[in-house]
């Protein structure tokens, strides 16, 4: 299906759900957590802003982010997973030096998930990429297909995992917008730490709602994509790039 | 603390019957079925003897695809109330999963990625 007929459809969805509302409901309703017996819906589309200019030296999304999900390292940083890191950019002409965080950038046309071979690497409905570890047989071509490098393979048993986060040897994982804590109506661990002990330059929320900051600051703000030439609608933004 | 007797008691009498005799019941060492938590269970004993990997099937798919996180199937509510007093975990010797999938010699990958042990409060803790 070509991404126009994709998104026709998808207006077609939105609007018969917004006529199907009962008098007295409105779509601002549906931004709020999920009841657990609710799937996730394709009205909501989850997604960050990154404002560089704020981003400071630190690492609290980073460290917060491995503590939230139980990401623990060997020592060894290049079999080690990775689920964000800090990038650091220089201009090699006049020296000028950024920091960013860069993880899975939930994609609205994910590479990842057209390359797997079983159906593992899936967009939610609301726009969260995720990998189904139950299908997953680590072929690692999502690793390979993700322009971001966002994708790590787990190469050694693991112990001690969250009981949220279930991870495992031999597959594939990568940053998941911490779903268990959106899934719950809470932030991200990594913007929860950034504007608790970083430079407050995060900013998470639904892309579709009117009503929300990220909405409302895309709309009004420069912002981009990295690697935007790519048309894959990156549901994580950056400002000052 | 009763029901958990009588169960033992129930499936150490099934053993029995479905050995027709002793032999076996020496060799193999049953399983330690331990309730450490609760009245009843999810679902009647006997439909969650025969289906509870159906259960969790089901609802590892609806909460990892759609978002379902309905805690009644799911695999953290087993662990919550069948982890052990003692370990905090659902495997090791006495392990509630452990042992009866080693009597009946069925092996089970989940704890390969899920962590064991129970969360809601430090191991041991009465509850």
């Amino acid at each position: 299906m070509s991404p126009e007929r994709r998104q026709f459809l998808g207006w077609g969805a939105a609007a018969a759900a917004g006529a199907a509302l009962a008098p007295g409901f409105s779509l601002i309703e549906l931004a709020r957590a999920r009841s657990p017996q609710e799937a996730a819906s394709a009205l909501q589309r989850w997604g960050l802003l990154i404002d560089i200019t704020k981003c400071a030296d630190c690492d609290a999304c980073v460290t917060a982010c491995h503590e939230e999900n139980g990401v623990t390292g060997h020592g060894r940083p290049e079999t080690d997973a990775q689920w964000i890191r800090k990038v650091n950019l220089r201009d090699k002409r006049t020296g000028y030096a950024q920091t960013l965080p860069l993880m899975c950038q939930h994609c609205e046309h994910p590479p990842c998930v057209d390359v797997c071979p079983t159906g593992a690497s899936f967009k939610r409905d609301d726009g969260i990429v995720l990998v189904d570890k139950h299908t997953c047989i680590g072929c690692r071509y999502c690793v390979m297909a993700c322009p971001y490098g966002a994708r790590s393979f787990v190469h050694e048993t693991v112990s001690g995992q969250k009981a949220d986060v279930p991870r495992g040897k031999g597959t594939v994982e990568s940053c998941t917008l911490c779903v268990h804590r959106v899934d719950r109506g809470e932030t991200p661990a990594c913007v929860e730490a950034c504007n608790r002990d970083g430079g407050k330059a995060m900013v998470f929320g639904d892309l579709n709602d009117a009503s929300a900051e990220i909405h409302r600051r895309l709309r009004g703000e420069p912002s981009s994509q990295i690697r935007a030439d790519l048309a894959l609608n990156t549901g994580v933004r950056y400002q000052g790039l | 603390m009763r029901i958990a007797a009588a169960i033992v008691a129930a499936v150490l009498a099934l053993a029995g019957f479905a050995d027709a005799g002793e032999q076996r019941v020496s060799r193999v060492a049953l399983p330690a079925v331990k309730i450490e938590k609760g009245e009843a269970c999810v679902a009647p004993t006997a439909q969650m003897r025969r289906d509870h990997m159906k259960m969790l099937l089901h609802q590892r798919d609806g909460t990892l695809r759609q978002g379902l996180r309905e805690p009644r199937f799911s695999l953290k509510n087993c662990i919550d109330c069948h982890a052990s007093r003692e370990t905090g975990s659902v495997l090791g010797k006495d392990g509630f999963c452990s042992s009866c999938h080693a009597y009946a010699a069925v092996s089970m990958d989940c704890f390969e990625c899920h962590t064991a042990l129970r969360q809601s409060r430090a191991a041991g803790a009465p509850r």
